[in-house]
Formats: C-alpha cells, structure tokens, sequence
C-alpha cells in the first residue's frame, strides 16, 4: 500500500543523527574546508561506536548462517518474513549526515563503498570475513577502487590485472587507480580493505573484471598522490599503485565458481554495487540540497521574505518562485530516491530507479546550491557562510558513481530496451 | 510503512480504468476533439466505473472509500486515455467531493445520494474566473450576505457542463475568504453564457457564467455559517489535476518512446542518438518524479494533514513538467508531431491548460 510513513525507530534513530551533525559536524565544516586533508576527528570519535553497531546488526544474521551451515545439522534459520528496512535506515541517516557535512560524512568510519561491493558481489562467509572488524577496535574505513587515468565512464577499458600465481595461490595485482575515496584512510592510515576492480583478462572487456579485497597494508599497494579538490575537502581521494601486490585467493568475491579465473561473472556481482550505492549518493546530494534549502529560507526570512504558499504564481515575487522551485527539485529528488530504497527493502529490482534518482539528485542539488548562493547575494558568496562550500561540495554528485549522462544512458536503456551496442 | 506500491484493489482498479482508456478513450479522442463532444456513451461507461460512488459514505448509498491517493490512480489512468473526456467524466465530483469534505449534514443527504445513482448527476462547479491573473484565494466574484440570502456578483469561466446543469457549486469571495454556495440552475441573475472556445480539451463543454444580484438561500452556502476549508477543497483540486498531468505526460512519453524506436533515419532508429534517448530518460524521470509528488500530497490529505504547501509545490512543478515533457514528446516526432493525424500536438494543447485549470477537476 501506498505509505510515507517512515518507520518510528528510524525516525528516533534520526534524531540522535542529526545531534551528531550538529555538534560534530556543522561547527568543523569551514576548518576542515580551509584545511584540506586535515580528519574530522570529532566526527570520526562519535560516530565509530554507533557504525560498529550497525556493521553487528548486519553481520548477525549473516554469522549465524554460516555457523548454521557449518554445523552437522543445523536447521538454516528461516528468511525473516517482511520488508527490511535497514537501507532506508541507512539512506535516510546519509541524507542527514550530508546534511551536516557531505565531505565529513565521506569519512564515516564503515566500509562505505567498499562495504556495498562485498555486500553485493560476496559470499555470505566473505561478507562476515571482511566486514567483522568493522565491529571492533580501532576505527576503520573501506574504500572501492575502479576509475583508471585510461577509464572512467568507460570501465571496460581498465588495465589493471589481477594474474593468479599457481605456486601460492595468491592473485598479483598491477595497476593504476585514481580519485578513489577513502583510499589513504582505509589502506594506510586504518586497518580497512578497498574492494579493487581488476581484470583476468585484458582482451575479454567487461566480462574479464572480479572483484577483489585488498587489504590495508598490503605490500606493493602505495599512495601515490592526494587529489586537491573543489569540494567534499575533508574527504580524502587519492591514487593507489599497485604494485605486484599480493592477495590470498579468496579475496576474490563471488562464490567458487565466479572465482575462477575462466569464469566470466564477475562483472555482473560486481555491478549489483551500484544498486545500492547509487540511492546512497543520491541521499548524500539531497542532504547537501536540504542543508541550503533550509539556510537560503532561515536567511530570506530574516529580512522578511516568507513564501506565501496560497498565493498564484503571477503574485509570487521572483525570489519567492525560485524558493518554491527549489523545494520542488529537492523533494521530487527526495522521493525518487526513497522509492529506489523502498525497492530494496521490498526486495524488488530497482536498477532503473537507482540511476533515475542518482542522476536527478546530483542534477537537482547542484542546481539548487548554485541558486542559494544566487539568492544570497554577496553574503552567499562570502566564505563567512556555508552556502557557497555547499555548491562546491555538491557538484560531486554529478560525477561519482556514474556520471549525469552515464546514468542517463542506463535509464533511456532500460527504457528502450536496448543493449549496449544499440544505444553508445 | 514506507511503500510506493498500489495494493491490490486499487491495482485491479487501475487495470479496469487502463483497459478503459486503452480501448474505449483511445478510440474516440481525436474525433470527440474535432466535433467537440465527448460522446454520451463514453461519459456514461466512465461513470459506470463508478469512482464517486466508491467515495460516497455508506450513509448516503456509497461505499464510503473515499482516499485521495485511489483517487489519483484513477485520474492518471482516465487522463492517459483522454483529458476531456476524464474532465466530462468526472464533472459531478466538482460538486460531490465539496459537499462530502466540507457540507453540512443537510447538504449531504440533498446532495450526495444523487451521487451514487446509474447516471451521472447534472451537477458542476464554477471556481475559474476570465481574467488574465487568476487567483483562486482571491475571486473577483463576490458575496454579500443580505438577510436570509447571499447575493452573488460576478463572472465564471471554464464551467464544464454548465449549460446542463441543474447545480452549480460557484466559488466567491466574501469578506476576502473563498466559499462556496449551491446555486440551482434558473435561479434568477445566474447566466450561463456561451460556450468557452479554448485551446485544448476542446471535446469538453464548458461555459461562462454570470452572476448578477444572483440571490442564494443562506442555507445554501457550503458548510453553513462557517463556510469552507478553501484551502483542503484547492489541495484536493491539486491532487486530482496533478495526477491527470501526469497521465496526460505519461502518455505522450510513451507514444515518443515507441516512435522513436520505429522511426529510421540516417540507416537505424532515432531513439540510437543520445540526444533523442536522453529527452526520452529525462521524460520518464520527470514523470516518475512528478507521480511521487502527487502522491504524497494525496496520502497527506488521506491523513488528514494540512498539505497546503506540499499541494503548491506540486501544482507548479506540475504545470512546469507537463508541458516540458509534451513538448519535447512533440519534438521527437519532428514534423509528424505537428499534424493532427498524430496525438502529440492535441496533448501539448492539453498539457499547457493545467496552469490555468485550478479548480476544473477535484479527488
Ligand atoms: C572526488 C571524487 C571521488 C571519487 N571517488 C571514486 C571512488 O571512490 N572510486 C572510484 O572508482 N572512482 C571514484 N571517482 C571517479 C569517478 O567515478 C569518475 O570521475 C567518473 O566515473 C567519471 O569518469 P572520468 O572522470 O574519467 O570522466 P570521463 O569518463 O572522461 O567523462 C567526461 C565527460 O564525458 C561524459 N561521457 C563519458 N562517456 C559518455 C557516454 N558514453 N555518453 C555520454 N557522455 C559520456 C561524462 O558524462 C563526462 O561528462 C571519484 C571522482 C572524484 C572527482
């Protein structure tokens, strides 16, 4: 049934986000700006407990399965009946703490990106292999690794290769990858993984690419430079060398069968990311989009601008139309996004509705920043306020996890039904 | 809980509704434009559906389930098959759905079991005045309150069915407030005048009205001495022309998207060129988003909130989205798209009405 009933314990749990992004946040946002590379330590000291617990709760089902498994006999527990509501528990927490800091938000100390690749393309064993040390000790940051200098919309053209050694057992990896999030923080400044896109074979395409978990430390794997970026300043992105890095064999995700190198599935397990990944970043860009709908109002207001929603647009002021266009933009985005994750939780395919949301996210919240600052004027564009970082931290969500037009493909795709090849 | 997914009566409702427009509105539309009447039989199978009576409480002989939200499935299904004959269609609602949310218990049992007869009752409303800046908070039409009447002056336009007629609900202003009176046909001082000439939904009846020194029975102002709740009546007003926007741009998607799949140019079909699939991904998109916006306005007044903001917010995007998407579904059939044979130029037509429509159509 048709319902905009967020669930009451998301809604608590929302409250206590929202602390965070004011506390934690919001009152670092211009330093962390100004101090590029510099860690959002008060971030990262109150959300870690909180992440640990939420790593647990997925994990718990899923340890319990593989016990289950594993033991002579061992009824496997059967599914939990009903929707699951823990991605829109999560989608609505990345709004919220984009609301407080899109770049500080980056830093999140969870397996993020590189959490989603081996929730999508891992076995239930990998997944708590990988992901359980998220639920302990110090704090710890994932990362995924795709785009090369020589591939970005198109991945097909990646060059980095992973070559199985039969004398060990292990996969070599050598290669490139650039702008990857996350990438000095999960690798060397913490205990984390980065899930690496890498290809068995250069000449197969696509259909060559796995998946596989490097882990921090790992030797060979270098930092090879730190982007300087328009926005999102506080997150770090770098470039990883990779440089006859060796990984066990079963850091490769995807069950014994996509493990071989002949098998040529991977790349499916591996795409199943962006599902997930996509209403995520679609979220991120509607809490930048929120944090200045609500200033640009709380400013207007200030000098006696407050939209009158009962009047006709001809009675409207300029200012006051653009106001109402840009609530429209935010909440449209809002919902696509919602009904993507709704998708989830029910279980449903969702991959059109994912690149549909994503793309009119970053179109809307780029729009929207840009107008706040417009409609500021001279204060909007002073440093001394939040709106213009929020522009420039927005922008990302145009580019990231499929660019505007690369998503724009997927969805005109989907809809006409073509391949590849049909529509380039 | 959270979910964008009609449950099964009103997919069944939807299924019936789709059928009806695919195989009877389809048929009829563009001849019904040209002539300019929507045939009889299609406004009496429509009203067979039996959407109003539906909505009816028990108490007045409907089935009293009444949601804004079933509501707006059904007027973007109607409205993909055609938007006049969903505006002839679902004209009694003008009058019904006012008396249901905000009638006195008197007006109710006049008014409402009429409503759930086999005909469709000769009833309307009259919200829309001619004049270059329409603002439904603010009517020129006025109400004077004169002993045990009100006296009514002033002129409407857009009046579907009008001339047909036996009540119209007309919407004035009094002392600044928008409310609403029942003014029976033949009372004297109210007109109904020629037949508007518009640009769109031409196949639907519509007609100015006049009102001069029109006396109405006090009893006869809508919710009694304390009136209306102008601005719920407007947000459902919203609601249902929302959702037939959305149908009206759904179709016009739909007939683009499988042009362009058939239509070859320069060795293979047009819907291959980026710029031609990316209008057609962002027209699914506005869309899908717009539907959203309609429906969330819906389950708010469904819950009994006050979505007044959520209401405008959606109109404007609305009126924006509609005509983008008919436009850009006219251009991608190039010069076909300009020729009547085709039905993209009578939705473009159609879709640039819904900025002027406030108050045509309510859920
Ligand atoms: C701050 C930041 C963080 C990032 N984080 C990560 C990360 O964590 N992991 C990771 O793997 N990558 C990451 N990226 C990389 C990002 O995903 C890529 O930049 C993006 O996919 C685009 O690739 P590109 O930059 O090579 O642009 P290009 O692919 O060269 O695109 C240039 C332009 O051409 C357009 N274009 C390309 N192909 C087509 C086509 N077929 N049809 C129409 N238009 C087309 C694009 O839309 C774009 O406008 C990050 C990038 C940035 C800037």
């Amino acid at each position: 049934m048709i319902s905009f009933e967020i669930p009451p314990f998301i809604q608590n749990q929302l409250q206590l986000i929202r602390m965070v992004a004011e506390q934690a946040m919001r009152p670092y946002s211009r330093e962390l700006d100004e101090n590029e590379h510099a860690r959002p330590q008060a971030f990262v000291q109150m959300t870690w407990p909180f992440t640990q617990e939420m790593v647990k709760r997925t994990l718990k089902p899923l340890m319990e399965q593989v016990n289950g498994n594993n033991g002579s006999n061992g009824s496997a527990k059967p599914k939990k009946e009903g929707p699951d509501y823990g991605m829109v528990n999560f989608i609505m927490m990345i709004e919220q703490l984009s609301w407080g800091d899109a770049g500080q938000y980056l830093c999140l100390p969870h397996p993020m990106l590189g959490g989603a690749a081996v929730d999508s393309a891992g076995t239930p064993e990998q997944r708590v292999r990988f992901l359980k040390k998220f639920t302990e000790g110090e704090p710890k940051w994932g990362a995924m690794a795709i785009t090369e200098p020589g591939a970005g919309s198109d991945n097909s053209a990646m060059r980095t290769t992973a070559v199985l050694d039969p004398d060990t057992n292990e996969w070599i990896l050598n290669g490139e990858k650039i702008f990857i999030t996350n990438g000095a923080l999960a690798l060397k400044e913490s205990d984390g993984l980065c899930v690496v896109w890498a290809t068995v074979d250069t000449k197969a395409g696509r259909a060559g690419i796995k998946s596989f978990v490097v882990e921090a430390n790992t030797p060979g794997v270098t930092i090879a430079k730190q982007e300087h970026k328009l926005g999102i300043r506080a997150s770090d992105t770098v470039a990883l060398h990779f440089d006859n890095a060796r990984i066990p064999f079963d850091n490769v995700l995807g069950d014994p069968e996509v493990q071989q190198v002949e098998s040529r599935k991977g790349f499916l397990g591996a795409m199943k990311t962006f599902d997930a990944s996509r209403p995520a970043v679609a979220a991120s860009a509607i809490g930048i989009a929120r944090a200045a709908l609500e200033f640009t109002k709380e400013k207007l207001a200030e000098e006696g601008i407050v939209v009158d929603y009962t009047k006709a647009l001809h009675e409207l002021t300029a200012v006051e139309r653009d106001v109402i266009e840009m609530e429209a933009r935010y909440k449209g985005a809002w919902l696509l996004t919602l009904r993507a994750t709704a998708q989830m939780a029910h279980g449903e395919s969702n991959r059109l509705e994912a690149s549909m949301c994503k793309y009119r996210a970053g179109d809307a919240v780029t729009w929207i920043t840009q107008k706040s600052v417009e409609l500021l004027g001279p204060k909007g564009y002073s440093r001394e306020w939040l709106a213009e970082k929020w522009m420039r931290d927005a922008k990302i969500n145009d580019i990231y996890e499929g660019t505007k037009q690369i998503n724009q493909l997927i969805v005109a795709r989907s809809l006409l039904g073509y391949s590849r090849r049909e529509l380039k | 809980m959270l979910d964008f997914r009609p449950d099964e009566e009103q997919k069944m409702l939807t299924d019936t509704i789709a059928r009806f427009a695919r195989e009877r509105l389809r048929k009829v539309y563009r001849d019904a434009e040209e002539e300019g009447e929507v045939p009889q039989q299609i406004v009496q199978a429509g009203w067979e559906i039996g959407l109003l009576p539906t909505a009816v409480p028990e108490a007045y002989g409907g089935f009293g389930e009444y949601s804004a939200v079933t509501g707006a499935l059904a007027f973007e299904e109607l409205a993909w098959g055609d938007l006049a004959a969903t505006l002839a269609i679902m004209t009694p609602n003008l009058l019904a759905v006012p008396v249901m949310l905000c009638g006195t218990e008197a007006q109710r049992e006049t008014y409402l079991p009429p409503c759930c007869q086999d005909a469709p009752p000769q009833v309307t409303g009259a919200l829309i005045e001619p004049v270059v800046q329409f603002s439904p908070y603010r009517l020129k039409t006025t109400a004077v309150r004169d002993g045990d009447a009100y006296v009514l002056n002033g002129a409407k336009t857009f009046v579907p069915l009008a001339d047909e007629a036996e009540t119209i609900l007309i919407y004035a202003n009094e002392g600044g407030q928008t409310q609403a009176f029942l003014v029976a046909a033949g009372t004297p001082g109210l007109t109904v005048g020629k037949r508007d000439k518009l640009m769109g939904v031409k196949a639907l009846s519509t007609n100015f009205v006049t009102l001069a020194d029109c006396r109405v029975p006090a009893e006869n102002k809508l919710g009694g001495e304390a009136g209306i709740n102008f601005s719920l009546l407007l947000n459902h007003s919203r609601v249902a022309l929302g959702a037939a926007a959305v149908g009206v741009a759904r179709a016009g998607f739909e007939y683009a998207r499988d042009y362009a799949k058939q239509r070859v140019q320069f060795g293979e079909p047009i819907a291959h060129r980026q710029s031609i699939a990316f209008m057609l991904a962002d027209m699914a998109t506005e869309v899908d988003e717009a539907r959203l916006l309609v429906w969330e306005t819906a389950w708010l007044l469904d819950q009994g909130q006050d979505a007044t903001r959520e209401a405008t917010i959606m109109k404007q995007q609305i009126d924006r989205m509609v005509v983008q998407v008919a436009d850009r579904a006219l251009q991608v059939l190039g010069g076909y798209g300009y020729i009547r044979e085709y039905p993209v130029e009578l939705w473009l037509r159609n879709a640039r009405g819904f900025a002027s429509f406030d108050g045509l159509a309510i859920i």
